[in-house]
């Protein structure tokens, strides 16, 4: 970097970390721009948002952009697209790139047309001045114009002048999905490519006591039988012959020993009996005002949860000769899963590439890189061919990572004025991230089963604000004395690690369900007793939306009872400012309770800040919401002490068209604040008010999830 | 032992060399290219895999391929005709109606099934005949407008 250049310090953080302006965009001959984000399309719609910032900022129809998927090693190095941040992330990086590239192209332009750079005007990428002079950008570029670092020093538009971003621009990738051409990992196909699949053990940590391979490997199509240590994998020339070689291995396998699991039943207990970590993560305290003359205490859990993406893991690798490793990922992070692939095979990161390809949708951290990993190792058998590996559906619901189970204790006092005097919220929960990349050997699955395994990893208590287990659990609430505190089991049995919205999930449900309860207690309306400790202006305004979409007062009365019939029916609410950082959301969930639980409607206010896509927005907030509804009533990984007991669909339901409530959303557009991520926003206020609006509707309290029929009807006794 | 199994997929005849009883869905990904259907679970439980057989939606993941022989089997690369979409994938991009788009393809299959008996479904009928697929990234409200849309209707 030259001395005279501004301090790099200033840029955001992608941009600080990967400065050259070509690699986040060029322009191509053909009137085009493509432009290379380091975070990938999860079926989230990010590559859509991030054309739009670029065109923006370019002065270019949104047409003209192409997005290049990421790759190592070309594509700018952003770390993972997780925790709703590539929009704030690659989004911001892209807006300060584009507009200085802007910049550049129109110095440029001034030189050439002999008039001053201010006087310029860019409309679709052609130049013009008022005097009748035009160029356009096309012609402008050469190739040493982008190699150079990124100086922060050029403003971006301000967004009163935003004419794409802002407006609902149709996803790039919808199209060819919907015409059946969606190029998906698992439709990857080369000529000559073989197919693997894996064996897993019974148990987590059981090593393989005896193998007989060679019958495996006498049966049709079998190229290899692949064993190293405890990792056993089938290599065949077609898929459904893979398949067949793998169950006659399973069958021909003993396993022994392995870690036992927790007793379903007692997941609360167990967690509390773990040796843990225990630290306090936010403290106030106010003498004065600290007696209270109610005082109320409840306990909360929360189920492992499975990713349940429809399409399993997958990934293709292949291996050139011993010397480099090709491998094609629906990662959530390329570099981090090289960083890894490259410790296992004790191979120099340059010799190896992790080309990212569109994989089912992501919720988190699930199977993506542990596959890539099945898939390099059985790919080192059969060198110089390409390995394309599917988890079976058991390989998916027994061994990707858990969103954590999670225990959640809560008490709270109340003056005589029914104001929250004092509130403590202490939570149990094993590591909410074991993603690849961060620890001192590889984080993949397979690596703990090799011949010299690595040693398993534990899933990591990532620091607040954000925080894993801890996301969520400081209220947003004014309360002049609180305390939470975080026990943090380091050793689970069951792989946890980032599930969409981590520990904000449980810790709302939570504590929105004890503000319901403390609300009740007092005779107050849980809308205005929530206003009544909150002095965020941004929070209230989502709440009061929410309670107006919902005509929420035309039920207040009855404490949002609905009718007199049979069918109890009732409304709830439930609010967060996802990590206390992010996006503001409430929701209003409508039930209706017979002999199971149904959710008829959600009524959901939004606000991200400056809103890039809004139908992309309400895309997110209302998936996120249908699976949070799903979550909330039905799902839970069944396992006994020997092993994980979910294997199909039918082990573990999920909400299906029939159950999916209707949803309406509203976006309070902001675009004075930053954008934030929308994803993961409506997890825990969805699983709050649907609780809470059960409670209305039955006079019951149902406080471990999933809310069952079962657990229903035990509540009311 | 391999043996050659005629198969008739979107109107053309092929004949295909695989063990009898391998899942069609294997034989339309990987020997006729035919990508669209997806493998989800294996077991018929998702939907992932549905095409049409004999004006049917199945789960190919569970169809030996013996049983298809000269049945006429349509995928979602035969929907649309001639380069042009069906009304259903139009409808899909029109209400943008996926977000990953993975269970896309076996949910238009149902779709389709439905609309070829029932030209003008309710919503509650349409939610029923889609009830055997699942989506996990919670696109089912878009689904259901798309389908309404495809069938004439205001969505």
């Amino acid at each position: 970097m030259s001395a005279t250049a501004p301090a790099a310090a200033a840029l955001p953080g992608s941009l600080k970390d990967n400065p050259r302006l070509s690699q986040w965009l060029r322009f191509g001959r053909d009137g085009t721009v493509s432009i290379m984000p380091g975070k990938v399309e999860l079926g989230q719609g990010i590559v859509t948002a991030l054309a739009q910032i670029a065109a923006e900022e370019l002065d270019v129809a949104v047409g003209r952009i192409r997005m290049v998927a990421t790759a190592t090693p070309a594509s700018p190095n952003e770390g993972v697209s997780s925790g709703s941040l590539s929009v704030q992330d690659s989004g911001s990086a892209l807006r300060l790139a584009c507009a200085e590239a802007r910049a550049l192209l129109l110095e440029c332009a001034a030189r050439r047309l002999g008039v001053p750079a201010a006087e310029l005007e860019v409309s679709d990428g052609r130049v013009r001045h008022a005097g009748g002079a035009t160029t356009d950008y096309w012609s402008l570029i050469d190739e040493g114009m982008l190699e150079r670092d990124a100086t922060g020093s050029v403003a971006p538009k301000p967004p009163a002048r935003y004419r794409i971003v802002g407006t609902s621009v149709p996803r790039f990738d919808i199209p060819r999905k919907a015409a059946a051409q969606a190029g998906f990992i698992q439709d990857l196909l080369w000529p000559g490519m073989l197919f693997g699949r894996v064996v897993r053990p019974p148990r987590h940590g059981a090593a393989l006591a005896s193998c007989n391979q060679d019958k495996v490997a006498a049966m049709p199509g079998v190229v290899a039988v692949v064993r190293d240590g405890s990792f056993l994998g089938v290599v065949a020339e077609r898929e459904e012959e893979a398949i067949r070689a793998a169950t006659a291995l399973a069958a021909a396998c003993s396993w022994q020993g392995g870690t036992p699991f927790p007793e379903p039943h007692k997941l609360g207990e167990f967690l509390v009996q773990q040796a843990s970590k225990t630290t306090v993560l936010s403290e106030k305290s106010d003498p004065v005002s600290r007696t209270g003359s109610t005082v109320l205490s409840a306990t909360y859990t929360k189920p492992f949860i499975s990713h349940g993406s429809i399409g399993p893991s997958c990934a293709v690798a292949r291996f050139e000769s011993d010397a480099a490793l090709r491998v094609w990922s629906h990662s959530q992070g390329v570099y981090n899963l090289r960083r890894d692939l490259a410790l296992t095979f004790g191979l120099p990161a340059e010799s190896v590439t992790v080309q990212h390809v569109e994989g089912a949708g992501c919720y988190g951290h699930n199977g993506a890189d542990d596959v890539a990993l099945d898939a390099a190792l059985l790919a080192r058998a059969v060198p110089n061919r390409h390995v394309k590996l599917q988890w079976m559906r058991g390989d998916e619901f027994g061994w990707a990572p858990y969103g954590p189970a999670m225990r959640m204790q809560l008490r709270g006092a109340l003056d005589a004025n029914g104001r929250i005097v004092d509130w403590q919220h202490e939570f149990w929960s094993s590591g909410h991230s074991m993603r690849p990349g961060r620890g001192a050997v590889p984080a993949m699955l397979a690596g703990n089963y090799l011949g010299k395994p690595f040693a398993r990893l534990p899933a990591i208590d990532m620091a607040m604000p954000a925080g894993g287990g801890g996301r969520n659990s400081i209220p947003l609430y004014d309360f002049p004395n609180q305390r939470v505190v975080n026990h943090y089991i380091e050793a689970m049995p069951l792989r946890t690690s980032a599930l969409r919205s981590l520990g904000g999930y449980a810790n709302v449900f939570a504590l929105e369900s004890f503000m319901d309860e403390l609300a009740e207690a007092v005779g107050a309306d849980p809308v205005e007793f929530r206003l009544r400790h909150l002095s965020d202006p941004r929070g209230r305004a989502v709440i009061e939306a929410a309670a107006r979409l919902s005509h929420w007062s035309d039920h207040a009365r009855d404490r949002g009872r609905i009718g007199s019939g049979d069918t109890a029916r009732g409304l709830g609410l439930g609010f967060a400012k996802y990590k206390n950082l992010g996006a503001y959301c409430a929701v209003v969930a409508e039930v209706e309770a017979e002999a199971e639980v149904r959710v008829k409607r959600l009524w959901i206010a939004v606000d991200v800040g400056l809103v890039v896509n809004p139908d992309g927005v309400v895309n997110q907030i209302e998936g996120g919401a249908i699976q949070a509804a799903s979550w909330t009533l039905k799902e839970q990984v069944k396992f006994t002490t020997e092993g994980i007991a979910s294997q199909g669909w039918e082990d573990y339901p999920i909400l299906r068209f029939s159950e999916v409530p209707a949803v309406q959303v509203e976006i309070l557009n902001r675009p004075e604040q930053k954008s934030v991520g929308a994803g993961e926003a409506p997890m825990g206020p969805t699983a709050a008010a649907i609780a809470n609006a059960l409670s209305t509707a039955l006079g019951v309290r149902v406080r471990d999830l999933p809310l069952t029929p079962e657990r229903v009807a035990a509540a009311i006794g | 032992m391999a043996e050659a199994i005629r198969l008739r997929v979107n109107g053309a005849d092929h004949a295909v060399r695989a063990h009898p009883d391998t899942p069609l869905l294997y034989v339309l990904r990987n020997d006729l290219g035919l990508k669209g259907t997806r493998f989800g679970c294996g077991n018929g439980e998702c939907g992932a895999c549905y095409v049409m057989m004999d004006g049917r939606a199945v789960a190919s993941c569970d169809t030996p391929l013996w049983s298809a022989a000269g049945k006429d089997i349509v995928t979602v690369e035969g929907l649309g005709r001639e380069g042009s979409l069906h009304p259903l994938q139009q409808a899909f991009i029109d209400e943008q109606a996926m977000q990953c788009g993975y269970c896309a393809s076996g949910i238009m299959m149902s779709a389709a099934a439905l609309l070829a008996n029932n030209k003008s479904p309710t919503e509650a009928e349409i939610r029923a005949a889609l009830d055997k697929n699942l989506c996990r990234c919670g696109s089912h409200n878009r689904i259901v407008r798309a389908v309404r849309r495809a069938a004439g209707k205001q969505p």
